[in-house]
């Protein structure tokens, strides 16, 4: 039993079975992440990272096991579930005829979070983006595209981030920000769970690792202890 | 809530703003296509005002069935759909602010272009106000039982599927809408028609956006 002081984590997952690679699925997973916690998925590529991330994002749904958010069961409320949820996938989400300002706009209003275009602006200025506000998305470069979504997500300021590869196209400036980013939400009380090649650049005292080549090789499940 | 509904709305109509021909072909196609029957079977005008109502049906039925696949395609390519299934707002009723939007950049320019494209038949004007009038309350039904055919066919390779699994849906829109037209100039009531195309437009809004977006969960599953 959980002693009663102890916060519930944000985020619990239990016996979590990927549908993807294999008749039977993946082996299960499981882990606690609390608030101030970076959970880093790493693996080979077809490890199942993305599929774990788009399972936690309800975009999946999971073999078997349960996914816990703050002690309740995640299918029993997905709404509430999704207003504390951030979920940036391979794809960055934004419209080519848009512009930055347009698709940052409609995302956050989508997210139920929404922001005035002030707001927005200067969130893309510290992003090293204010040249883009006004130019449609098609024109940016991959770089920009994911810097974009990833200042909407900041911008939106949940609780929980799901980031599949964020760090994909990004450059040493912009990485480095990245890392900045992470570690303001890790210590404004987030939680983060980062699928990523690199190492993340966040304090190595409340990053958990998850390496989804354990689940492919090991016959048992892993579990990963609270940092 | 509803500022996030107007968004989205006014998303997707700028959108299909920006991107004329891709939404206007609906109403082009329907233009051209309704234009070449006059030349086609000649002028003789019993002939062309007794088949007018039908061909200007199927015509706007075709029409609108090649702009479709619009609403979801893209977003699903680039990502905006993932976004929308993880919103905390009820996804149908996002789905069917998207499909209103649809319909609003879609299928109306093809409405308003129907009085001009009747006249070609010789339709009397108090058919043509029907006409108008049976398109304003069918083509909301076919663009959400197109929204639903689009989602259950999300990502699949291959155009044919979306027409064949739309058009026997389309069947009563079909026998309805050109009904109420031919019924008008036949001197009897078009009401019968239009209050089933009203009928019709209720199912619609009350099943197409709730199993579109179950559709979307399973086709981004």
């Amino acid at each position: 039993m959980r002693p009663a002081d102890v916060p519930l984590p944000m985020l619990a997952a239990s016996g979590l079975r990927s549908p993807r690679g294999g008749p039977e699925g993946q082996r299960p997973v499981d882990f606690d992440l609390h608030r101030g916690q970076l959970l880093h998925v790493q693996g080979a590529n077809g490890s199942g990272k993305t599929s774990l991330l788009r399972m936690l994002a309800g975009l999946l749904r999971p073999l078997a096991g349960a996914l816990h958010s703050e002690g309740q069961d995640v299918r029993r409320d997905p709404a509430a579930y999704f207003a504390r949820v951030a979920f940036l996938g391979h794809a960055n989400g934004l419209c080519g005829e848009l512009t930055a300002l347009e698709n940052v706009r409609y995302a956050l209003h989508v997210a139920g979070t929404p922001q005035s275009d002030e707001a927005i602006a200067a969130a893309l200025h510290r992003w090293r983006l204010e040249g883009c506000l006004h130019l449609p998305a098609s024109r940016l470069s991959q770089g920009q595209g994911r810097r974009l979504a990833i200042a909407a997500v900041a911008l939106g300021g949940k609780p929980l981030w799901l980031l599949d590869e964020p760090d994909a196209g990004l450059d040493a400036a912009s990485l480095d920000q990245l890392w900045r980013a992470l570690d303001a939400h890790l210590d404004a009380g987030g939680a983060a769970v980062l699928a990523s090649h690199r190492a993340p650049g966040t304090a190595a005292s409340r990053t958990q690792t998850l390496n989804m080549d354990d689940y492919a090789d090991a016959g048992y499940a892993v579990s990963v202890g609270a940092a | 809530m509803l500022a996030t509904l107007s968004q989205l709305a006014l998303r997707d109509v700028r959108l299909a703003w920006r991107r004329p021909a891709d939404t206007l072909g609906a109403t082009l196609f329907f233009i051209v296509a309704g234009s070449l029957f006059p030349l086609a079977v000649g002028p003789d005008p019993a002939l062309l005002l007794a088949i007018g109502p039908g061909v200007l049906w199927v015509c706007a039925l075709l029409g609108i069935l090649l702009s479709l696949h619009r609403p979801f395609t893209q977003d699903h390519d680039n990502g905006a759909l993932e976004q929308l299934l993880v919103s905390p707002h009820p996804l149908p009723l996002l789905v069917g602010v998207k499909l209103a939007a649809h319909w609003f950049s879609a299928c109306l320019p093809l409405i308003l272009a129907s009085p001009v494209l009747a006249l070609q038949f010789g339709l009397p004007p108090q058919a043509i106000g029907v006409l108008v009038l049976s398109l304003l309350l069918g083509t909301p039904t076919l663009a959400l039982v197109g929204g639903l055919g689009a989602a259950l066919t999300l990502g699949l390779r291959g155009g044919a599927l979306l027409p064949l699994l739309v058009l026997p849906l389309y069947v009563p829109v079909l026998i309805f809408g050109a009904g109420a037209v031919s019924a008008t100039h036949a001197g009897l009531g078009a009401g019968p028609q239009l209050s089933l195309l009203g009928a019709c437009l209720c199912l619609a809004i009350l099943l197409c956006p709730w199993s579109a977006s179950a559709a979307l969960r399973v086709a981004l599953d």
